[in-house]
């Protein structure tokens, strides 16, 4: 009876984990903030919950995730309403083979051409549901082949309901494959990748092309401190609801430099996006179905008035750049004292590009047509964003910390926030981060933080104390105020009280009051929140 | 036909045992990552010659993580020399940022490994739902302890653990 007792070990030797959470809301009516009760409409609790558990056993795992959005909480897309078993998958996997079947998570390079990820927080997910086989021949190639269809909310794939997505790529990573290189101070990986997106053409109108192809290629080269990247990814023709279909074939390239030693680093980006969305379904707008990632690639900001303007992604063109410097003033110098200083210092501008007329009949952008013509190196003049910020962080002492930062802002609102006519926002923020530590585990922390603007809603100002127990306990008080608001009855506050309990991996946390959009970081971790005013209960926990 | 697909189920699972039984159940899950320096790092090898490690999820927007970093920056040398412990970050930015992960670990002098997860793979495979969210592992390469969220003062916690396992006083 050997099998038995190998069936045990198949038990006994596996490993079963898995992770849990649920988001609740429960609204109350705050008409000053515009939440009327025909607003909430019925809708007085949002609960948005996942449970996943994964079964690995040696080179197999398998794996499943339930979701439940009953309702989905404010801010969410309503389409999320509804629960069951939205990724399940299989996965086999040794040094030269891994397959995996069901719904899986990639990206091809930086994401220009292919890639599908899930934000629980923000509530995005466009896994691809089919099969993904990687093989690794030798040591420093890596081949990808995948097919399948993308995640839509709820609804099933049938046939032609939506496209299927088929890739390849190959990555090598040059310093492994010659042998008398691999000590080299020079490292090259290079790579190169195609997807086409198969979706059938069902338009009254246009003839429109039913397999559309990308390419992308990529190198990595690095020279001791310098580091350069640059990938460049190339559409066909691919008429869609988002660029109004035109049959333009799309481009992009993210390029960056970088140089950096202990205690100095700086880095040096580049984009241009001209015509690159790419879902597979020509026909949706909304955020979902995307099959390739324009990385937006200013800084992402963490504190609620620095991150309450943020930058996302034109596909229909921009050209960007953007500029990080991190130095540290050494430890027992005059001005990096007996812990030394953190200086950080970032800058990014985002313009649109320049479209010039196919002929003289056409207009620009007009529906069945070659849409416009765009030089490479030509920026226009309109700016989409700006952003220049500078940190400071320093340790005075065991117990006093403190960071401050100041941030300038443009903000094309307009364009980003679809409000036409209204004035791009221009703004200072400066704010203050202090943290007493006045027992090796007791710490209260204090944050401060004006925003000065005369467009969109006005000055705003931010006061938050939290008093932390570690590494179990925190509360928060904070209060938002948009004393600048130039209409006097909006003059706001957002107020907020906070509390939370961690065990191990185990979390729950209480907040009670209004919240304003942005990033939150309340209590230790980061999340993305809609507006809302109520009760909001978060409970975590992974094993 | 039902019997020759049970059985081919089971010959496959006595088949797989057997390839296996030289493998030792690790617990950290096979994916692959990136090193700043662009090499392609396999979590299999996280390794300390049987002394505890630390993995800890960070990324450029999340304040509270790089509080724990720096926390532990500042007592690396120490635990370093005391435990023989050794720290592994693992930044979860997507390509939107990764460019910028290495100036600002020189800048801010982390000696640590660092290594770069910019599809969340290997986030996804270890169930960490936000971060910050460090992982404790014993000399087998076990996951001993987790911890989700920093607060100030939580890295004397998490180092009395880690002296434990090392058998430190």
């Amino acid at each position: 009876m050997g099998f038995s007792i190998k069936a045990q070990d198949f038990i006994n030797n596996a490993t079963i984990n898995g992770s849990f959470q649920v988001d609740g809301q429960f609204y109350k009516v705050d008409e000053a903030l515009g939440i009327t009760d025909s607003a909430i409409g019925g809708h007085k609790i949002g609960l948005n919950g996942f449970g996943k558990i994964t079964y690995n056993y040696g080179n197999f795992s398998a794996g499943m995730r339930y979701e439940a959005f009953l309702t989905p909480i404010a801010g969410f897309d309503p389409r999320q309403e509804g629960n069951g078993f939205p990724n399940i998958w299989a996965n086999y996997n040794t040094d030269l083979i891994s397959v995996t079947v069901g719904s899986f998570y990639d990206q091809f390079g930086n994401g220009l051409i292919f890639r599908t990820y899930e934000e629980w927080t923000l509530g995005y997910d466009n896994a691809l549901n089919g099969i993904r086989i990687v093989l690794r021949p030798t040591n420093g190639i890596t081949l990808k082949g995948l097919y399948g269809s993308q995640r839509y909310f709820w609804e099933k794939y049938e046939k032609g309901s939506r496209g299927i997505v088929r890739g390849m790529d190959a990555e090598f990573d040059i310093n492994s494959l010659v042998s008398k290189w691999d000590d080299s101070k020079v490292r090259v990986v290079a790579g190169i990748s195609g997807v086409s997106k198969y979706q059938k053409d069902a338009d009254p109108l246009y003839y429109l092309p039913e397999n559309v192809g990308t390419l992308a290629g990529r190198i990595n080269v690095n020279v001791g401190k310098f580091g350069f990247m640059t990938e460049y990814g190339n559409k066909i023709n691919d008429p869609s609801a988002i660029n109004n279909y035109i049959y333009k074939g799309g481009q992009s390239i993210l390029s960056s430099v970088s140089y950096s030693q202990k205690g100095f680093g700086v880095s040096l980006q580049a984009k241009r996006v001209d015509n690159m969305s790419y879902k597979s379904d020509r026909t949706v707008t909304a955020n979902a179905l995307d099959i390739n990632f324009l990385p937006p690639i200013n800084r992402t900001h963490a504190y609620s008035l620095t991150a309450k303007y943020p930058y996302a992604t034109q596909p229909n063109g921009e050209a960007g750049l953007q500029f990080q410097l991190n130095y540290k003033i050494p430890k027992a110098s005059k001005l990096g004292g007996k812990y030394g200083t953190g200086i950080a210092v970032n800058f990014s501008q985002v313009n649109d590009i320049v479209r010039n007329k196919v002929n003289d009949t056409t207009a620009i952008g007009e529906s069945g047509t070659l849409g416009y013509t765009s030089e490479f190196f030509q920026i226009s003049d309109k700016v989409f964003f700006r952003d220049f910020n500078i940190d400071i962080d320093h340790k005075f002492n065991a117990k006093w910390k403190a960071v401050v930062q100041y941030m300038n802002l443009y903000y094309d609102i307009a364009t980003l926030q679809g409000h036409p006519d209204e004035e791009a926002v221009k703004a200072n923020i400066i704010l203050a981060d202090v943290t007493w530590s006045f027992q090796s585990e007791k710490s209260i922390r204090f944050e401060l933080q004006n925003m000065w603007t005369k467009q969109d809603k006005g000055d705003w100002m931010s006061a938050l104390i939290e008093y932390t127990i570690a590494p179990k306990w925190y509360f928060t008080l904070a209060d938002q105020y948009n004393y600048g608001n130039t209409d006097k009855n909006a003059r706001d506050h957002y107020y907020i009280v906070s509390a939370g309990y961690t065990k191990d991996a185990s979390r729950i946390a209480l907040t009670y009051g209004r919240q304003s959009e942005g990033v939150l970081c309340v209590g230790g971790v980061c999340r993305q929140v809609p507006s809302s005013s109520g009760l909001t209960v978060t409970i975590t926990t992974s094993f | 036909m039902k019997n020759l697909f049970l059985l081919l189920i089971i010959s496959l699972i006595v088949i797989s045992l057997h390839a296996q039984e030289t493998k030792p159940v690790s617990k950290i899950p096979s994916v692959s990552l990136k090193t700043l320096d662009g090499k392609n790092f396999n979590t299999a090898n996280i390794s300390n010659d049987g002394k505890p490690i630390i993995i800890s999820f960070w990324a450029l927007w999340c304040k509270p993580c790089q509080k724990e970093l720096d926390a532990f920056n500042e007592h690396y040398a120490e635990w370093q020399k005391e435990t023989g412990v050794k720290i592994y970050a693992v930044s979860i930015d997507d390509s939107r940022s990764t460019a910028k992960v290495l100036p600002l670990v020189d800048g801010k002098s982390w000696e640590f490994e660092v290594l770069l997860d910019a599809n969340s793979d290997f986030k996804r495979a270890m169930n960490v739902n936000m971060i910050p969210h460090t992982f404790l592992l014993n000399a087998e390469g076990n996951i001993v302890s987790q911890h989700t969220s920093y607060f100030e003062g939580s890295e004397l916690e998490l180092y009395k653990e880690v002296k434990k396992l090392a058998g430190v006083k």
